[in-house]
């Protein structure tokens, strides 16, 4: 009696100590991932603080275009620009691949995932205008109308 | 006056639903058998109220009466009607106002279902639903409210999110994803009314809400397909699955809501894992109302995200009150809820199931802390981060890969105790295939080690459940000298559960099988063309025709039309465009998807020059796509034959 209750004891304690040991791996795993995959959000200022630690690490940087710094380039596809940062006015120069979204202006506020080159150039994979859910009327000079009214069929333009 | 009308109805509701959630239960504990009766009323009366203030809010959306708060906020007269109409559901104030119809409708099935049943486990149970609603109106008419006055009245609204009117799976993806949401409400509360009566009855609970959670589970099923077809067909960037915080939020309360419907036949059976199951159940729906504040409280910025708010607070405090309450319940009745069989044999359907549920936890707690990781950050460090792909790909394909696997032996194996060489016996051909199949993809560029293997595993349980259906239609043919579809349709009817479980399996095979082929093969190109220039890109040839642009009553649309070649011959026109919405600052790209059962060709118009000259055109290659969705559907399938009530065997 006493002997199997022991036994059914033991046994308890060794599922209980298999639970834990899993867990731990388990917690192990999740957190060394987390460490390697976040994401931070910096701007440009932030960006050019943290310096080489950043270096190669994927990072969602946001700020404005730099008016006057846009290359487009048909051909290759090639953007060029600089993303400049709305407090401090320090810029990032961001090379990117593919067609900029139809918006893609000088002061418009965008963010872009990828990475800092070693050679201070951030490398994107995606660009994204940054743009609010909140209705804002068209500023004057802004109507988005200008941009297709030509391609209207029989506009005559 | 609709505005005073649906106010008024959802202040009755809230009254109702207080005193059939809170004073009914007391009485009837003291024994007052006549509460049972105004309990019951209580769930319809409360289901007639909601939907009278949901009819009002449709009623005002139609008439676009701008005097009310959520018609100003997201109605326009020259939006569609049926996208005015499905706007019920497009921001914070509608969608609640929206959960709390489909709760109250499903409280009213559920206890119309169960009117005649004696004891006091329905009583309870209504009183837990009730208590649910009375959350969701406190919300309704405080926080949340969708019927403020706003005077004077605009002449015109916004209109809804853009990205919410420019697909018809929008009318889809919300409702599927509310009736699995919600539909969770009935076994959790189900399961807390059981804890409650504390009666020797733990089974009954369980047998009772069987079909509501396997209905719940498809509806849910469904949603996160949906959701992942309106995110491939809407946002443009050709992708239908990112562990973007919403789409997580839909998933984990799926992953432990499959747990528990394999748990749930291990209790049924050998009498095991019943303080499991409670568990699984109150953290199901304690996840669904997680992921409901995630997605409803502004906590999170995406298209899901309405506003900003105090409405936070409101959610956390009611998760807190369920995950007490459950915890004390639960505690207090933990000498009831004792494991009567034990583990016969390492090798066993149980065995399986165990780490069936093992690891589908350990996927929903990775999923969960990377969902919320960036919550916990920007709160206590104050940095703002996100959690990328990596992260979740890296720590759920192998859980994935090894579900795969355990979904091919489970069905090969019987209840208490298997023998190894049967398995093995059974093993063989499913191994044959799947090596077949990674040869296969292997053969077709597929390069990624995850990818490779998942199409092994596909094939192998796959093969395994299908040899199921084979055994048992031969069975029945040498028996009874049935046809094969005869045979295969009463082989089904007599075991509806079984084999609807099987069939799931397969959709979820199908599912797989899809993902694994589109995220390891798919291949795209990018060219700016002028008109009659032509875009190559592996089989297809595109050429670019001319770019236009036209207004219509809510937006205007710009395109492109593309005619895909074949020998220098036309045989398909496609046509990529941009739709520009009034209320938002950029146009929201609408890409063509040209389908057929081996892959989809996909277009994106990324942008044009004004004069009409050139237009930059992305085309990407997404081998065997449509196979999700297929996929999908069978997983829903699988659920219905599953959950069909069978006819009673005189």
């Amino acid at each position: 009696m006493t002997e199997s209750n022991g036994r059914h004891k033991r046994r308890r304690l060794g599922v209980i100590a298999a639970l834990a040991v899993l867990l731990g791996a388990f917690a192990w795993l999740i957190f060394g991932n987390l460490d390697q995959n976040v994401v931070f959000f910096l701007t440009p200022g932030e960006l050019l603080a943290k310096g080489t630690e950043v270096v190669d690490k994927p990072v969602r940087l946001g700020g404005e275009v730099r008016p006057g710094s846009v290359k487009w380039d048909e051909k290759t596809l090639k953007l060029e620009f600089q993303v400049m940062d709305v407090d401090t006015t320090q810029v990032v120069r961001v090379n990117s691949k593919g067609a900029p979204p139809q918006m893609f202006r000088d002061g418009m506020g965008v963010v872009v995932e990828g990475r800092l080159g070693r050679d201070s150039v951030f490398q994107s994979t995606n660009l994204m205008i940054k743009h609010s859910n909140e209705y804002r009327p068209p500023k004057e000079g802004q109507k988005p109308q200008e941009m297709y009214r030509s391609l209207i069929k029989g506009s005559g333009a | 006056m609709t505005r005073l009308i649906a106010l008024d109805a959802l202040w009755f509701a809230l009254a109702v639903s207080a005193v059939g959630g809170i004073v009914a239960p007391i009485a009837i504990a003291r024994g007052r058998r006549e509460w049972v009766a105004i309990a019951r009323a209580a769930v319809y009366s409360n289901f007639a109220l909601v939907t009278v203030a949901i009819a009002a809010m449709i009623f005002a959306l139609v008439t676009h009466d701008f005097s009310i708060s959520y018609v100003a906020q997201v109605g326009s007269r020259a939006t569609p009607v049926f996208f005015t109409i499905i706007s019920v559901w497009g921001a914070l104030e509608g969608s609640i106002l929206f959960w709390a119809w489909v709760l109250a409708l499903y409280s009213a099935l559920v206890v119309y279902a169960n009117r005649n049943r004696p004891g006091n486990l329905v009583p309870y149970a209504s009183a837990v639903l009730l208590v649910i609603a009375l959350f969701f109106h406190v919300l309704l008419t405080g926080p949340a409210n969708p019927f403020h006055l706003v005077s004077p009245a605009p002449p015109d609204g916004p209109g809804p999110n853009p990205l919410l009117q420019n697909h018809i799976l929008m009318a889809v993806h919300p409702p599927l994803l509310y009736l699995g949401y919600v539909g969770m409400s009935v076994p959790f509360a189900f399961a807390v009314a059981a804890l409650i009566t504390g009666a020797k009855q733990d089974e009954e609970w369980i047998r009772l809400t069987r079909r509501w959670t396997l209905l719940a589970w498809g509806f849910l099923s469904a949603a996160i397909v949906a959701g992942m077809w309106w995110s491939y067909e809407v946002l443009g960037w050709g992708g239908y699955w990112a562990w973007d915080p919403v789409e997580n939020a839909s998933f984990i309360p799926w992953l432990t809501a499959t747990a528990y419907l394999h748990s749930v036949m291990v209790q049924e059976r050998r009498g095991m894992l019943k303080l499991w199951n409670v568990n699984l159940m109150v953290v199901t729906f304690v996840l669904t109302i997680l992921g409901t504040f995630l997605t409803r409280s502004g906590i999170i910025s995406s298209v899901h995200a309405f506003t900003q708010g105090p409405i936070g607070y409101y959610f956390l405090g009611f998760i807190a009150l369920v995950l007490i309450g459950s915890a004390v319940l639960v505690a207090g009745s933990s000498d009831k809820l004792h494991t009567e069989g034990r583990l016969d044999a390492p090798l066993s359907r149980e065995t399986v199931f165990l780490l069936n549920n093992l690891l589908l936890t350990a996927f929903m707690f990775t999923v969960l802390i990377g969902t919320l990781f960036p919550l916990v950050a920007e709160a206590f460090r104050g940095v703002k981060v996100s959690v990328g792909e990596p992260f979740f790909n890296r720590m759920t394909l192998p859980l994935v890969v090894a579900l795969l696997f355990l979904m091919g032996v489970g069905p090969a194996l019987p209840w208490r105790r298997g023998d190894w060489p049967a398995l093995r016996r059974k093993m063989i051909p499913g191994a044959a295939v799947g090596v077949l199949l990674s040869a296969l993809a292997a053969a077709a560029g597929a390069r990624s080690a995850y990818g490779i293997l998942a199409f092994a595993l596909a094939g192998f349980a796959a093969t395994l459940n299908i040899a199921e259906f084979v055994t048992g239609v031969r069975a029945r043919r040498t028996a009874h000298g049935e046809t094969v579809p005869v045979a295969l349709a009463r082989l089904v009817a007599g075991n509806r559960r079984r084999y609807g479980g099987y069939v799931a399996h397969m959709g979820i095979f199908v599912a797989a099988i899809g993902v694994a082929a589109s995220s390891t093969l798919r291949s795209e190109r990018e060219a700016t063309l002028k008109p009659g220039e032509v875009l190559t890109l592996g089989s297809v040839n595109a050429r670019l025709n001319d770019v236009w642009a036209r207004e219509e009553p809510q937006r205007a649309v710009i395109g492109a039309t593309v005619e895909l070649l074949r020998d220098g011959q036309p045989y398909a026109t496609m046509s990529p465009r941009m739709n520009i919405y009034p209320m938002s600052q950029q146009p929201v790209p609408t890409p063509d998807v040209r389908s057929t059962p081996v892959g989809d060709v996909y277009m994106n118009l990324m942008s044009f020059a004004q004069d009409g000259s050139t237009a930059t055109i992305k085309i990407i290659s997404e081998p065997l796509v449509p196979w999700i969705w297929t996929g999908g559907g069978i997983i829903c399938l699988g659920a219905l034959i599953a959950g069909w009530p069978a006819r009673r065997l005189g």
